[in-house]
């Protein structure tokens, strides 16, 4: 380009204008290289990783049987059989955990909003929370064993677990619901208070339904993220390799635990039935994620405030 | 105040109370949990190496083990991890093209959605023997410095803390990341444009505005993914080789057990109470660390929030 500048515009330039010296140039160069270079090395792993889970997942995938049958009636270097029971240990624990830390997580995220503001208890409860995320899942499970089993001597079951994924769940929840009751505009509450309405129902008719779509994303996003918790399982409930509705008792299958079983029990010679079973679990379970994401995807646009 | 009103408020602030008082709940009942254990340990808790709970009569297990391979797994993780985050949150703020920043951060995000059982899985099944070679050159050419000295479990295996640590460096990547991104994109646009107009080059610009302006935030991110890496429990519990008899001696080629995986690998011995006792004291010594760090690390964000 330079070289059809114009006469005037060659005028115009400034004239004390220097050229940037060969150093700084190198050093520019070397700084751009490695910023894109750190970008592309946080990409190979997880390129490579789901590539990993894809590639050696899909075998088992396809079949029927996969998705609708349980180890119980295979042996365990024998191939067939499938991972029903581990999705619906999967599934039922994951649920139940929802249950419980949705209304808790958007109470603590409303008195945090609404009530707490700038109020000492909002800010410790913050604080809390923020420690509280940062609770290894571990941690969290020898927790609900002195709560849950020890003290109270109940068993080791699929509830256990449930229990346990609700303190890793909470923050999360808390977090991305205060987030979206923040972003509430103050007009909307104020007209609402204007009109007479109480302030609890216009939380609950005018707040809430506002937030509501950036909430139930972060509520799946969060819930994808504790069903593939595994530290918990390992403590709190027993791998069956049958069907097991009953989360309150038995042991109970989840995909994370039947891949840290599977680890533990059989050869993980690339091609073995045990091999083949991890990275089918793993995929089934990298499926499950993605659903629930899009779901989450589509059920916020579906809820979201409309838009003129 | 109208008694819908009231309960309300009343509910949501209990909520938070509850939260606040989880913690210290935590706290209490593992503390409670592991008294006893404690009292029957016939080594000493915080100096011996040895763990050997399966027989609950005759209790012998320390920490200082698992504390030496905790925290040596999470600082070679965090060595690896924090200079690479730097670079993607340099690069997401202030290289990536504008409409593709978002999408950049997003795929960045997406790793913290993979299960830590599949990373521990690519980890050792994958990931470990690609390294093999890489642990081989720099045991031949550095092996000199203790660092890279033959460890207690290379070159038979690979499950050292190498491999740990790099398979752990990448799970930080995108929590060190996230922080230090936001913080960076709220360097004062003046800033900037003050540098860019004095004539620096982009280096120049973020050496001089953006680093400056987001170094707390960016400490603050790394300890917070410290306190992570910490508490990760089974990718590790998968990738660590626990060697029988010997202990860890600052190589990163040795295996060992950090709290976590330890507690994790031995799931087995919680049918008792007494053994599983002694797992619940080092769950409370893990508890107190990462809460100490996860501490800190708030106090610096907080700090530099509030300015």
């Amino acid at each position: 380009m330079t070289s059809t500048l114009s006469e005037t515009e060659r005028l115009a330039s400034p004239p004390a204008f220097q050229q940037v010296s060969a150093g700084r140039k190198a050093k520019n160069a070397l700084a751009t290289v490695l910023v894109w270079l750190s970008f592309l090395i946080a990409v190979a792993p997880l390129v490579w990783v789901l590539y990993t889970v894809i590639a050696n997942g899909i075998k088992r995938i396809p079949y029927t049987n996969w998705w609708s049958q349980d180890f119980g009636s295979v042996l365990s270097d024998e191939v067939g059989g499938g991972v029903l029971h581990a999705i619906i240990g999967t599934l039922e624990q994951g649920l139940m955990c929802a249950v419980i830390s949705v209304p808790l997580g958007l109470l603590v995220a409303i008195y945090l909003v609404e009530y707490g503001r700038d109020t000492r208890l909002a800010k410790v409860t913050t604080f809390m929370v923020d420690i509280l995320s940062g609770v290894p899942s571990i941690v969290a499970a020898l927790f609900i064993y002195a709560l849950w089993i020890t003290t109270f001597g109940l068993p080791r079951s699929g509830f256990a677990v449930s229990l346990a994924l609700v303190l890793l769940m909470i923050p999360v929840v808390v977090r991305s619901a205060e987030e979206m009751l923040r972003i509430v505009p103050d007009d909307l509450r104020e007209a609402s208070y204007a009109l007479g309405v109480p302030k609890w129902k216009t939380i609950m008719k005018i707040v809430l339904p506002t937030a509501m779509s950036g909430i139930i994303s972060g509520v799946m996003m969060a819930l994808a993220r504790v069903m593939g918790e595994t530290a918990p399982l390992l403590v709190l409930v027993g791998y069956s390799a049958y069907v097991n509705w009953d989360l309150f008792g038995d042991n109970q299958a989840s995909l994370p635990l039947l891949m840290n079983t599977e680890r533990a029990t059989n050869s993980m010679e690339p091609g073995s039935v045990g091999f083949d079973r991890i990275w089918g679990a793993a995929l089934t379970l990298v499926i499950i994620i993605a659903l629930i994401n899009l779901i989450a995807t589509v059920v916020s646009r579906l809820v979201a405030p409309k838009k003129k | 105040m109208r008694p819908g009103d009231r309960i309300f408020k009343n509910l949501s602030t209990g909520a938070g109370i509850f939260v606040v008082a989880l913690i210290a709940l935590i706290g209490i009942f593992l503390l409670v949990q592991a008294i006893p254990a404690l009292g029957a340990n016939e080594v000493n808790f915080l100096t011996s190496r040895i763990w050997e709970t399966g027989d609950p009569t005759h209790l012998r297990f320390g920490i200082l083990d698992l504390l030496l391979v905790t925290i040596y797994t999470s600082l070679v993780a965090l060595i690896i991890a924090m200079p690479i985050s730097l670079g993607i949150a340099l690069f997401l703020t202030q290289y990536a093209p504008r409409r593709l920043a978002r999408p950049f951060a997003y795929v960045v995000d997406l790793l913290a959605a993979v299960p830590s059982i599949i990373f521990g899985l690519w980890g050792i099944l994958v990931l470990a023997p690609k390294m093999a070679p890489v642990s081989q050159w720099l045991n031949e050419t550095l092996g000199f410095i203790p660092i890279f000295g033959t460890g207690n479990v290379f070159p038979n295996y690979s499950g050292t803390i190498f491999t740990a640590g790099v398979v752990l460096a990448v799970m930080l990547l995108p929590i060190i990341t996230s922080l230090s991104r936001e913080v960076f994109e709220r360097t004062p646009t003046a800033h900037i444009e003050g540098a860019l107009a004095l004539g620096a080059t982009r280096w120049e610009v973020i050496r001089t505005t953006v680093l400056p302006f987001g170094k707390a935030g960016y400490v603050g991110a790394s300890m917070l993914g410290l306190g992570r890496a910490l508490g990760e429990t089974i990718a590790l519990a998968v990738i660590l080789y626990i060697p029988r008899g010997h202990f860890f001696d600052w190589s990163v080629f040795d295996g060992g057990a950090t709290f976590a995986s330890q507690i994790a690998a031995n799931y087995a011995e919680f049918n008792n109470p007494t053994s599983a006792g002694a797992y619940i004291a080092a769950g409370l010594v893990l508890f107190v660390l990462t809460f100490a760090v996860n501490f800190a690390a708030r106090t610096i964000i907080g700090e530099r929030k509030a300015d």
